[in-house]
């Protein structure tokens, strides 16, 4: 106890009234006219004693008047951006959408986001949140788990995605009924920890989602890169595959998983599959393992490979919506600048890069891509 | 041994604060790549971060509930938080860390909209870094700024606040040395917009002629922190969605 009593006499000494009040006022930052009768008033409380004014509390904390200032912040006053428990509107003249819920008869936000107001309906986007999925979407997921005649896929929503044996195409593209035997060895088509690239089926009444990938260009997805991005910043659009003109292939998953590969060497390896599949002694019940030399990509398309990545995360930090454009514009102006590909996500060129995209005229339209989609 | 003061007779307290005065809130938003959300907050030298994941798929199989999500809450101190190191395993499960799991957990039960997301699972993480007192209310406010970073829906903002009343007078925000100073600790923690109270715990009995005073200030607390949060929640995503707008 002695130690406290140390520390009871410091602070004495150097908390005392006379010195405190000086320190209190240097310390508050530049202050404009409105302010300045706050701080007067916030000089007689204190005179006025201490624990009689409840308010001085309020009034003598420094970061009240830096508050103030965001109060103002344009965004929020014109209610284009909210935060939880914020009233959107108290007359109930506005029909409940994602992200509200009824109060009485207010309608509040729930999330913090951009509103949006279709006709009656009020919604909130949240900035980032997890993947929702929709009847159509592109995605790319992780098998998690395999049960009885299903594989269950993390696709960064609440609840695994399930892709039903039914739903895959055989290898060798065979169409027939899926039998036991198919039911057995399911963990020669897809096994734990696989990427598979799938479109969604459909939304079941109790929520969980099934997935299917009964197409040529869907299916499992190997000897490329996978990365992860907020999924609010992938916008839904007509094709999610790009050959980007450097030679790299992208798929840009709605959920926010991304798949980059060398486009040359998915063309070789879909190729090779191919072939072997159409071979007489073909037997699915074998996994396939691909020779090392199709396996092989050279040095220069692994460092195309690591720059498109890090575009992408440089766009995910600076919050900017990524599609082909977008990655292609970083991935340009990163040759420009001379930069490694290592060396991108340094934050002062991160810093550099974005504040270079938001002053150019980029277009970020999503205007009609005229890359056609081959591959896969 | 002589009797600690903790209020001087000019009315200030042992780090030099007034009765009615907060420490300093300093806050961050996503500050963890891998999390869904993510916050570090700084209470004077309290110092705590929290970690969201969810909502997902349920870890252990058959434990979800059909209707809504469940939260769950770990609650650890750092061996270096204190004054005097303690080993790793003590950090971990003892009857002040579960307490203060619990507590975050019910807290946020009610104030998450669980029946958004049915089967599924909310995960909050916190970990002291250093701690000074007010363990409780750091907690709940860190796990409020990391659940909005998260996107999940919720009906409010839960804002915590400890006072107490210390020779007679209300106490605002406890440092580590009031908190032993014997006097009840009431914790407090409301929804500031909608104004409903989530919780009030207290330690031992206040005296009832004080327990409106000390239930107002605690109330003024909470929603000045409220505020101070509310403004940082409005920077950090009018800084996010900037660059988008622009565009």
């Amino acid at each position: 106890m002695d130690n406290n009593n140390n520390l009871n006499n410091i602070s004495i000494e150097i908390f005392s009234p006379q010195k405190r009040l000086p320190l209190k006022h240097t310390s508050l930052p530049s202050i404009n006219s409105g302010n300045k009768i706050k701080q007067e008033s916030n000089l007689k409380s204190e005179e006025d004693g201490d624990d009689t004014n409840n308010k001085d509390m309020v009034m003598l904390n420094v970061d009240e008047i830096k508050g103030e200032e965001y109060d103002d912040n344009e965004l929020f006053q014109s209610k284009r951006l909210v935060i939880p428990g914020q009233t959107i509107s108290r007359e109930g003249e506005y029909l409940k959408g994602h992200g509200t819920f009824n109060n009485g008869n207010s309608l509040v936000a729930s999330v913090c986001g951009t509103l949006d107001k279709v006709d009656r309906l009020i919604s909130v986007k949240a900035l980032k949140s997890r993947y929702h999925g929709e009847v159509g979407d592109i995605i790319v997921g992780r098998i998690t788990e395999i049960t009885s005649k299903r594989w269950k896929v993390d696709v960064n929503s609440r609840l695994d995605y399930i892709l039903m044996l039914s739903a895959i195409n055989l290898p060798g593209g065979i169409q027939r009924r899926r039998t036991s035997a198919d039911e057995l060895q399911m963990r020669s088509f897809f096994v734990e920890n696989d990427l598979v690239y799938a479109e969604v089926q459909m939304v079941m009444g109790d929520g969980s989602v099934a997935i299917h990938t009964r197409n040529q260009k869907y299916g499992k997805l190997q000897n490329g890169h996978f990365t992860k991005v907020i999924p609010s910043l992938i916008k839904r659009s007509k094709q999610h595959f790009y050959n980007l003109e450097c030679g790299v292939d992208v798929i840009l998953g709605i959920n926010g998983y991304i798949w980059i590969a060398d486009s040359e060497q998915q063309r070789n390896q879909q190729q090779f599959i191919q072939k072997h599949e159409k071979e007489p002694s073909f037997d699915p019940s074998i996994p396939l393992i691909i020779p090392d030399q199709i396996k092989t990509i050279s040095k220069e398309s692994r460092d195309r490979i690591a720059r498109v990545k890090n575009s992408i995360s440089l766009l995910e930090k600076g919050f900017l919506l990524i599609h082909q454009k977008s990655i292609m514009n970083v991935y340009k102006l990163s040759l420009k600048m001379n930069l490694q590909s290592k060396d991108l996500l340094h934050p002062q060129y991160i810093k550099q890069i974005l504040t270079v995209l938001s002053t150019a005229l980029y277009n970020n339209d999503d205007d009609d891509d005229d890359d056609d989609e081959n591959g896969q | 041994m002589s009797k600690l003061s903790y209020i001087s007779p000019e009315g200030l307290r042992i780090d030099g604060r007034r009765a009615n005065e907060l420490r300093r809130i300093n806050v961050e938003m996503g500050v963890f790549n891998r999390a869904d959300g993510s916050a570090y907050y700084e209470q004077g030298n309290t110092k705590i971060i929290a970690a969201v994941y969810g909502p997902r798929e349920i870890s252990v199989s058959g434990k979800g509930v059909f209707d809504r999500a469940i939260v769950k809450c770990e609650f650890s101190t750092s061996s270096f938080s204190t004054t005097e190191r303690k080993p790793q395993q003590k950090t971990k499960g003892d009857r002040v860390t579960t307490e203060i799991a619990n507590l975050v957990k019910q807290a946020f039960e009610s104030t998450i909209q669980t029946h958004l997301y049915p089967r599924s699972q909310i995960n909050i993480y916190l970990q002291v870094l250093q701690s000074d007192g007010g363990l409780k209310a750091a907690a709940i406010n860190a796990s409020t700024l990391a659940l909005i970073d998260a996107g999940i829906s919720m009906k409010d903002f839960v804002c915590a606040c400890s006072t107490s009343c210390i020779d007679g007078i209300a106490v605002l925000d406890l440092n580590n040395i009031e908190e032993r100073s014997g006097g009840p600790d009431c914790l407090l923690s409301i929804q500031p917009q909608l104004g409903g109270v989530i919780s009030l715990n207290m330690d031992s009995k206040v005296p009832q002629d004080l327990f409106e005073s000390v239930l107002e200030l605690g109330e003024k607390g909470c929603k000045k922190i409220f505020l101070i949060l509310s403004d940082y929640v409005k920077r950090y995503s009018s800084n996010l969605i900037s660059n988008q707008i622009k565009n």
